[in-house]
């Protein structure tokens, strides 16, 4: 019999995680564009705002919310692109390899990254950003969480919209710039034009930062934040809707 | 294991209005090779697609190893090894380190230092694929499609874009599947690669079989090309006759050459090749729409 060797779905996306790590730390524009540039943000945000502490609190929760979108939505896009372009994806559906535990590899990859910039967000605010341990641990846990499950959704839907390789840079920034821009913007200024604050209010990425800002800044607890939740959980499920039915493991031809 | 390893009733494939795949019956016996020969757009690789399980058919029966491949059971993707004709890579991943990877991905994976030898990567295991020259490439899509250690080996056109000597190489190993008793389905439009090593051919055209047989006797059965008789007359101009029957055709030349003391200079006589009944068959094939190949 065959399947009674065949290796279980579990240690293949265990294998497939591995595999994915190692890649990613030899690929230098991929950790620097999913890596580090969050944190150079941080970085320089943090010497801008020296001193004032009103803006460094909202510039802590701005940056974890910038980074759970670059690991996930950005990195997301970027790879599922090269890899259905290259043909990598149609390779890898020819072999017994179940289809859960490729992508439970690769999502688990990027929810690493997630994980390792949010503690080293969580780390810095503590250690130069004049924030204390976050409030509220539990709330924090279940809007990256959140954070990540809308985002990588998000991020496999929007590569479907991506036409080739060479345009996924592109098409990834008329994206994530725009709505990194406006939620901050949101997120820093109170006089906000209205039309401007309703956009960002119903963009996934401002309810994510205020929903942070409440975990690692000012304590509220998660019921308080629970219709920022609501809007992450229905860009959520569009994403997931988009990214399940529209999934091409090959490139297109016209 | 006396079932074919391959089983192709009645198969039919529509994009649209389009029928790209117009009714194709063929059987690939175990341990053997079968070449699928066609121009392009003729449907062979939309077929072979089809049997690989990345399209579903719109109609007509197809088993692979006793499995329906639109179902995609894990069990026959274990069993099956697939070189396409054009996939990637991870950039950054090595040699040895993706046969490594894939070879955990089946039940009964062959050791991964064999079929680095087995496909001459030796030398090469610790590079990055980034490194590595088309023909490397190509013999890793082999390596990758063996380390699975499958009966069925599905090659969509092996050699193209290779240098002459990196085609013979290509043989070899090719060869070499048989000889392990793999069956193999080739894809390929170059007739001396299908000529040189299929055991069967079936030549598609328009989305139908148009012959099948073995290479070599292809030509005589068909009735598409017959036997030709070629010489020099006094004046050197090059006389070609065609025959059914060339011991009569043959005897009549030469007796009345002998008897006017005349000489065929150049003369020959030979068979129909698989070429010939190739571009017979397909000679008025149309320049139609690409069908997904």
């Amino acid at each position: 019999m065959v399947s009674d060797r065949a290796p279980t779905p579990v240690s293949l996306a265990w294998r497939q995680y591995r595999l994915e790590r190692r890649l990613f730390w030899r690929n230098p524009s991929a950790a620097f564009f999913n890596f580090l540039l969050p944190l150079l943000f941080l970085v320089a945000g943090g010497i801008i705002l020296h001193g004032n502490q009103t803006d460094l609190n909202k510039l802590v929760p701005s940056i974890a919310g910038m980074a759970v979108m670059s690991t996930t939505f950005t990195a997301l896009s970027y790879n599922i692109v090269f890899l259905r372009e290259r043909g990598v994806l149609k390779r890898i559906r020819g072999t017994p390899l179940p289809t859960i535990s490729y992508f439970g590899g690769v999502a688990a990859n990027a929810v690493t990254n997630t994980a390792l910039q949010i503690a080293i967000i969580v780390v810095a605010g503590k250690a130069f950003f004049g924030l204390d341990w976050p409030p509220e641990w539990g709330s924090l846990v279940v809007f990256v969480v959140a954070g990540v499950v809308c985002f990588a959704a998000l991020g496999v839907a929007f590569a479907h919209a991506i036409p080739n390789f060479e345009s996924t840079a592109a098409y990834v920034n008329a994206v994530f710039l725009p709505v990194v821009f406006v939620s901050f913007y949101v997120f820093d200024s109170s006089s906000a034009p209205e039309f401007v604050r309703t956009l960002a209010e119903a963009l996934p990425l401002y309810p994510l930062i205020h929903g942070l800002s409440g975990a690692m800044v000012t304590g509220a607890s998660l019921s308080h934040d629970l219709s920022d939740l609501g809007v992450i959980a229905v860009w959520a499920v569009l994403g997931i809707w988009l990214a399940v039915s529209g999934f091409s493991w090959e490139q297109r031809r016209d | 294991m006396s079932d074919p390893a391959i089983e192709c009733r009645g198969l039919r494939k529509s994009y649209g209005d389009f029928e790209a795949v117009k009714g194709i019956e063929f059987e690939v016996r175990r341990g053997e090779v079968f070449g699928l020969l066609g121009p392009n757009g003729a449907g062979k690789t939309t077929t072979v697609e089809i049997l690989e399980g990345y399209r579903q058919r719109t109609g007509g029966d197809v088993t692979v190893l006793g499995f329906d491949p639109g179902r995609r059971p894990r069990e026959l993707r274990s069993r099956v090894g697939i070189v396409l004709q054009s996939t990637g890579l991870y950039r950054h991943i090595r040699v040895r380190e993706a046969l490594v990877h894939f070879a955990s991905m089946y039940p009964h994976p062959r050791d991964v230092e064999e079929v680095i030898s087995l496909t001459g990567l030796d030398g090469k295991e610790d590079s990055s694929v980034r490194t590595l020259s088309g023909g490397q490439l190509r013999r890793l899509d082999l390596a990758l499609a063996l380390v699975g250690d499958p009966e069925l080996i599905f090659l969509d056109e092996p050699t193209t874009g290779f240098d002459p000597a990196a085609r013979r190489n290509a043989w070899d190993a090719i060869r070499s599947l048989k000889s392990l008793g793999k069956t193999v389905l080739l894809t390929t439009h170059y007739l001396d690669e299908a000529q040189s090593l299929a055991d069967r051919v079936a030549i598609i055209k328009d989305g139908r079989i148009i012959i099948e047989g073995n290479p070599q006797e292809l030509g005589a059965d068909s009735g598409a090309a017959t036997y030709r008789i070629s010489y020099r007359n006094g004046d050197g101009g090059l006389i070609q006759r065609e025959t059914d029957d060339p011991t009569t055709l043959l005897h009549e030349l030469t007796g009345s050459a002998l008897a006017q003391g005349r000489r065929l200079e150049g003369l020959s006589v030979t068979r129909p090749t698989l070429e010939d009944v190739y571009l017979e068959l397909t000679a008025d094939a149309p320049e139609e729409a690409a069908d997904g190949e």
